[in-house]
């Protein structure tokens, strides 16, 4: 098998903004415990850049004078981090057992068809991304989608129409 | 504030909220203005009620009236109807599925009767994000009778006597676990830490107790503390949360303004103080150890156990996990003894449970029920029966750790025991209910699915079993099975659970060994005659029409999503099996039975 490398597995980026970095800096300056805070740092990069490139993070692990390596294998076990750039609109699907007995599946087959995309993946425009994500403790609504941090309840096969009217451009 | 004025209580948890529930309280507050009535009424948001598949609810006080699925839309007539013409508006009553009468008083709903609730006290009567509300629900009382009136030891054995136990899943007796950390190098830097990464797909009470009580989570931190001479805390919460994480925030700024966080509390020389720490996606996490590493910024593996969390733990220093809804109980405890507490529930398992319960149920929600209240009562009494009545199946409790529990033990009494010994387990109250559509096979490969991609990959007979048992699983559902597989998930099960390193691994197996045990025809079918009676595993399925039953009235033809349906209008169609998905869209519209499952 061929060893994969960090190379191989994280998106690289040029250019990306400045200012972002200095935000980012400034985060990690104001932390106590700056090493064992990693995943809150993460957290904070992903929400500032909405992703985690390969340079934000080397960018993290210069900050606190880790290896590379360490970041990437805290960014690799956690589902919560992304490596890819996500579309301006993330669709989340829960698959928490409420959801799945009552019929997440059709909705997930739908959105595929409706979005021509696989789950994990974002359409050729850059506007939706989907994904599925574990329960999201809403299982009064099952089966639930999320469109960025709105949340849809109750959602059947024949919503997602509508669901993706509101944010069609 | 006058005692004559009404509250009307909104309900600001997350799944009234993705409803509107935002909007309703606008447009109360709006209706009251209008109408002069801000005197005699006053709109709370407060925390989740626990009858989420109702909701948005909002319940009328001292008139203890609840309506249930409210629109912004209803607030005119909420107000100038209820508050101001004293009447009730009948059309957003909740409806007793079992009677069909509209409930009037909310101690009439079925749902609510048989509950007790200790760790949802305040959830639904306060505002979760005013810390005064708290207080005048004997908030920090405990705290404070701990710090100026009992010793460490003391707080302990109040919470030994009361006899509860981690509510997380694990069952430990929390009054031993507070012991064993306090008795661990005392004097030394320690720590609490609050789990509330609640990971287990399909529960979720410790989300609403944090969204609509975050105080008496942190009040209990701060009492462990106490008594096991810790000076931090940690709560180490889901970043899916966003809405608990906010209210915990507030909470806790609210505390630290108000002295019951920080330096000196009561006048004491005790000193606490709490941070937050997001989990990032592994259910793994849930474990102690893999949870600890977590915080401290690492991936989240497990480790071997003995040292324990309490002998080196966080910063390889004596810490204490306790779960959210362990932690809910306790405040209760102490203000009302451990002999109250301890008189609820049975003989090994005290006080009370939060059961998340979902599926194919009428009442979807959140309930708290004495330990020893069996299935049916929560299934048939509180949850309504099933839904569109169909027939009960079965109930998966514990999760992905757990099993299934059939109709033969329905009227089990749950505890920790009783479900351990009928080969399921309290988990942290996930409570799933199935029907006779839900193909058990499909449900154990939809576990099984889960664990082996949260598996950590640290231990081998966790991260390849659990790999080979989905792909059996995986073929079974396939329609290829072969007839050795049930014997070899057995056997694979069995190793996996004696050897894996953590808890995890340990009850991954489960859902498979127990859905063997109680169906192992469907197991059998699924291998030897290709058929999955529900029509769940696509593969298995084809569907056809009887043309001695089709009147040609086209409802299938309209709602096929991939338009393989022939047929003219008053003329029996065909179904083209090329191009079927095998969705089912078809059996569910047909009024005439027409369309057959094999």
């Amino acid at each position: 098998m061929e060893k994969s490398n960090i190379h191989e597995q994280t998106t690289s980026v040029k250019d990306l903004p400045q200012d972002l970095f200095d935000e980012l800096r400034k985060y990690i300056d104001g932390l106590e415990d700056r090493k064992g805070s990693l995943i809150n740092i993460l957290h904070k990069a992903q929400s500032l850049f909405g992703f985690l490139p390969r340079e934000v993070q080397l960018f993290i692990a210069r900050e606190l004078g880790i290896p590379g390596s360490q970041v990437f294998g805290v960014v690799s076990f956690y589902s919560y981090f992304t490596t890819k750039p996500t579309g301006k609109y993330t669709i989340s699907l829960c698959m928490g057992t409420a959801c799945f007995v009552k019929g997440a599946d059709k909705v997930k087959f739908k959105l595929e068809e409706k979005l021509g995309v696989k789950f994990g993946e974002t359409t050729p425009d850059g506007l939706f991304t989907l994904r599925d994500v574990r329960c999201v403790g809403a299982c009064g609504l099952a089966p639930v989608v999320l469109v960025n941090e709105k949340v849809y309840g109750n959602v059947t096969e024949n919503d997602v129409d509508r669901i993706l009217s509101d944010y069609q451009e | 504030m006058s005692t004559n004025k009404r509250k009307i209580l909104v309900c600001g948890g997350t799944g009234c909220i993705s409803s509107d529930s935002e909007g309703i309280i606008k447009n109360l507050e709006l209706e009251l203005k209008n109408n002069g009535q801000e005197e005699n009424a006053q709109v709370v948001k407060v925390g989740c009620f626990g009858f989420c598949g109702q909701g948005p609810i909002v319940k009328v006080e001292p008139d203890n009236v609840f309506y249930v699925r409210v629109s912004p839309d209803d607030a005119k007539d909420i107000v100038e109807q209820h508050i101001i013409g004293g009447d009730y508006v009948e059309r957003i009553l909740f409806v007793d599925p079992l009677s069909n009468q509209r409930i009037h008083d909310y101690k009439d709903m079925s749902f609510y009767a048989k509950q007790h609730r200790v760790a949802l006290r305040n959830c639904g009567e306060i505002d979760p994000e005013n810390i005064e509300d708290y207080i005048a629900n004997k908030g920090y009382e405990a705290l404070k009778k701990c710090l100026t009136e009992y010793s460490r030891d003391e707080v302990i054995n109040i919470i030994k006597e009361s006899g509860l136990r981690g509510r997380g899943g694990g069952g430990f007796p929390t009054g031993l676990k507070w012991e064993i950390t306090k008795k661990s190098r005392d004097g030394e830097q320690k720590y609490v830490i609050c789990n509330a990464d609640e990971g287990d797909p399909g529960a979720f009470m410790d989300r609403s107790i944090l969204e609509g009580d975050a105080h008496s989570v942190i009040e209990a931190m701060a009492i462990g503390a106490y008594a096991m001479g810790a000076q931090n805390g940690v709560v180490y919460i889901r970043a899916e949360y966003p809405l608990a994480i906010h209210r915990l925030m507030i909470a806790m700024q609210q505390a630290k303004e108000k002295g019951f966080l920080g330096k000196n509390i009561f006048g004491t020389d005790f000193n606490f103080d709490i941070e937050i720490r997001y989990g990032a996606g592994a259910f793994v996490c849930g474990e102690e150890t893999a949870l600890i590493h977590s915080v401290e910024g690492h991936r989240g593996e497990p480790t071997v156990k003995p040292p324990f969390p309490s002998e080196s733990g966080l910063k390889g220093q004596p810490t204490c996990v306790n779960n959210v809804e362990t932690l809910a109980n306790v405040p209760a405890i102490i203000l009302n003894g451990s002999k109250w507490f301890s008189d609820i529930g049975t003989e090994k398992s005290k006080g009370t449970k939060v059961f998340a319960l979902a599926g194919k149920i009428n009442n979807i929600g959140l309930v708290e029920v004495p330990m020893g209240t069996t299935l049916r009562e929560i299934v048939y009494d509180i949850g309504g029966g099933i839904l569109g009545g169909h027939k009960f199946k079965a109930v998966q409790t514990g999760g992905p750790s757990g099993g299934v529990i059939t109709e033969a033990d329905l009227d089990t009494p749950i505890d920790y025991e009783s479900l351990k010994s009928i080969g399921s387990m309290m988990g942290s109250g996930g409570m799933i209910v199935l029907d006779e559509t839900d193909c058990m096979v499909n449900i154990a490969k939809f576990y099984l699915e889960f664990t082996q991609d949260e598996s950590c990959g640290k231990c081998t007979p966790c991260r390849v079993g659990t790999k080979r048992m989905y792909e059996i699983l995986d073929r079974i559902t396939k329609g290829q099975g072969k007839p050795e597989d049930i014997d070899n998930l057995l056997e694979l099960g069995e190793m996996i659970k004696s050897s894996a390193l953590c808890g995890l691994g340990q009850t991954a197996p489960n859902p498979v060994l127990s859905t063997i045990k109680y169906f192992r025809d469907e197991y059998e079918d699924h291998i030897n005659k290709h058929y999955c009676k529900t029509g769940k595993c696509k593969d298995l399925v084809k569907y056809t029409i009887d043309p001695e039953k089709c009147i040609g009235c086209t409802a299938c033809a309209r709602v096929c999503p991939v338009g393989c349906i022939a047929g003219e209008v008053k003329k029996v169609h065909v179904i083209d099996q090329e191009k079927c998905i095998k969705c089912g869209a078809c059996f569910d519209a047909c009024k005439f039975n027409a369309v057959v499952k094999p």
